[in-house]
């Protein structure tokens, strides 16, 4: 979406001859009209984007302590200019990286399985198999209507054996919250969620082609399959690595599904992601804690998104040569 | 995407997509076996998608002994009512209240959000401005800001402020959507002809007229696209009033849900039905509205 964007550039009437202070007047005029429209929009997003992430920075050079030096640090708490004290302590944490290995995990299995679902429903549904398409792709993209949160809560009771309608058909003990199972639970409620809304963007890559093509390559003796992974595969590959690098950067924020599974399995801490990490210390239910340290982290996880959009960014550039 | 209206193009794929329902022409039909295997994968794939959302309509009519010892995908003893009764009680009346809330919330920042995103959009299509380049590249960048990261500074920034608390708190944040830019943008080029702005120029309409009058009617369906983008993002979102806000008569209808699972022990069937009775408006806007969603995303998969 980024990397291939263009603006279509400005057709301005060629003005009447010799008048350049006209010409000038107009240009200025046609700025000062675009930045009026921009304005508001520009304004919500200092507001929102940009002051934030200078006061993460600013925020993140201090951290709160007592104001008292008596033996229990009594007092009102004081901010302390800390300088890069907590970015070494948030990148030493051994329960950040803890917290980011479990994300990078779930990630690695979570994103290609409903990333290749998506795919192959889209697929299915764009040869041609049913009349009617529409009950099918209204049917998966249902669960993305229901919020996150409340659909982790209903996830939880059907991993809860005594409630689920299908728990009693699964071997006996099977345990889906225990810690060897409470990742790929997890990842099951997202690609749940989120399966059916990328089919529907491959869906629409994929019907913008004209179908002649198809009809065509048929014609040259290519069969289904062929079309399938020769065509059809090729053309939504910029769809496809754009929805993976969205899917990667909201992994990394893996917040509430953790959140609602912690609540009936203590087990799981309050530091299960960095996200928790993150939000935990700013509410101080976690040690260390404060605005500071909390900055930190969402700066050190702001900096790893970073990196991967840049290296999504050169993949994409790598593409565009071959 | 470029060439034609958004209105257009859905014309286009609902004919074509009517054309291909009556007759696929016979070189792309497939072939019996797999059309065999491709029906059983699709069939499948609908069960895991709405077996939940089944066994939640029947589980909001259960008691709780029922939930545990009945067939889950079939109805038992008929305990809507209690479970109203019960959900009314362990949300101490507020059920109704938050999701007021929610509507309010969501309403608010769409509106808002929408207004501003397509003028954002048309001035990035039809204006040069100094510092455009820049502007776009910014946006950009936020589109691809990992927003959840941004709530604990945004906390700070609203604390300071005296804000945090407050419905503006939620819908400041909830009303700055690039992607909303982005479609506005995308659109305006592509529906927004250049000659009809400089013919109402040469008959004097001044600028904010032209938009409001003329841009505004030709972006209609973007706006409703953008609308429904902002509406369910702000509907979905959970860490920012859930850091920002702390009065119960405030809440969103997911995080009072939430808080009152997470405290008490309620009973299951109320709490699947606060679950249900929580996503109605959600799931009415996504069915009404669908055509809308499918050009929001062929427009980012397209532009992709």
């Amino acid at each position: 979406m980024t990397a291939t964007m263009t603006v279509t550039p400005q057709t301005t009437p060629s003005p009447s001859p010799g008048s350049t202070r006209r010409r000038n007047g107009r240009r200025r005029r046609e700025g000062l009209t675009g930045w009026l429209f921009m304005l508001p929009f520009a304004v919500l997003f200092v507001f929102v984007f940009l002051i934030p992430i200078i006061v993460s920075v600013q925020s993140s050079m201090f951290a709160q302590v007592p104001a008292g030096d008596g033996l229990y640090g009594g007092g009102e708490l004081e901010d302390r200019f800390v300088g890069f004290d907590n970015f070494v302590t948030a990148a030493s944490s051994g329960a950040f990286w803890v917290g980011m290995g479990r994300v990078v995990l779930y990630a690695a299995f979570q994103i290609p399985v409903m990333i290749v679902g998506a795919l192959a429903l889209a697929l299915l549904l764009d040869s041609f198999l049913v009349r009617r398409p529409g009950l099918f792709r209204m049917a998966y993209f249902l669960p993305y209507a229901i919020p996150g949160v409340i659909a982790a809560m209903i996830w939880l009771y059907l991993y809860t054996p005594e409630v689920s309608p299908f728990m009693p058909f699964l071997p006996e003990g099977t345990d889906l919250m225990a810690p060897g199972t409470m990742l790929l639970s997890m990842a099951n409620m997202t690609t749940w969620t989120y399966t059916g809304y990328n089919m529907l963007i491959f869906l629409a890559a994929l019907q913008a082609v004209p179908r002649e093509l198809y009809e065509a390559a048929r014609l040259d003796g290519a069969t289904g399959w062929q079309i399938a992974t020769r065509i059809k595969i090729p053309l939504v590959r910029n769809a496809a690595l754009l929805a993976v690098l969205l899917s990667i950067i909201g992994t990394i924020q893996l917040f509430n599904e953790p959140v609602v599974m912690e609540s009936a399995n203590s087990w799981m801490g309050l530091d299960y992601t960095p996200m928790m990490l993150t939000y935990n210390s700013l509410m101080g239910t976690v040690s260390p804690s404060g605005t500071g340290i909390a900055s930190a982290y969402s700066l050190l996880m702001a900096v790893i998104a970073g990196v991967l959009a840049i290296v999504y960014a050169l993949v994409q550039r790598r593409k565009g040569d071959v | 995407m470029s060439t034609a209206t958004p209105t257009r193009a859905d014309r286009r794929a609902a004919a074509r997509a009517a054309s291909a329902a009556d007759l696929p022409p016979r070189t792309l039909r497939p072939s019996p076996t797999a059309k065999g295997f491709g029906m059983v994968a699709l069939v499948a794939a609908a069960v895991y998608f709405l077996a939940p959302v089944l066994w939640v309509l029947v589980a909001a009519t259960k008691n709780n002994r029922d939930l545990t010892n009945s067939f889950g995908f079939w109805f038992a003893e008929w305990n809507l009512g209690a479970n109203y009764d019960s959900l009314m009680g362990w949300t101490q009346g507020m059920f109704w209240r938050w999701v007021g809330n929610s509507i309010f919330y969501s309403l608010s920042a769409g509106v808002i959000g929408t207004l501003f995103a397509v003028m954002a959009g048309y001035a990035i299509a039809k204006f040069a401005f100094p510092g455009k380049k820049l502007a776009v590249g910014v946006i950009m960048a936020g589109l691809l800001l990992p927003v959840a990261i941004l709530t604990v500074p945004l906390y700070v920034e609203f604390h300071a402020m005296g804000l945090t608390d407050t419905a503006w708190a939620v819908i400041i944040p909830s009303a700055v959507s690039p992607f909303g830019v982005f479609l506005g943008m995308v659109y305006a080029q592509a529906s927004v002809p250049d000659e009809l702005l400089e013919a109402a120029r040469i008959d004097g309409a001044g600028e904010a007229r032209i938009f409001f009058t003329i841009v505004l009617r030709l972006l209609a369906p973007a706006m409703v696209t953008i609308f429904l983008f902002i509406f369910v993002a702000t509907w979905n979102n959970f860490l920012l009033p859930l850091m920002m806000l702390s009065s119960a008569d405030l809440k969103p209808v997911t995080l009072g849900l939430f808080g009152m699972v997470s405290y008490f022990a309620p009973d299951k069937g109320a709490v699947m039905l606060g679950a249900l009775l929580g996503v109605v408006p959600l799931i009415v806007l996504f069915f009404s509205l669908q055509r809308y969603w499918r050009s929001g995303l062929a427009a980012g998969a397209v532009k992709g």
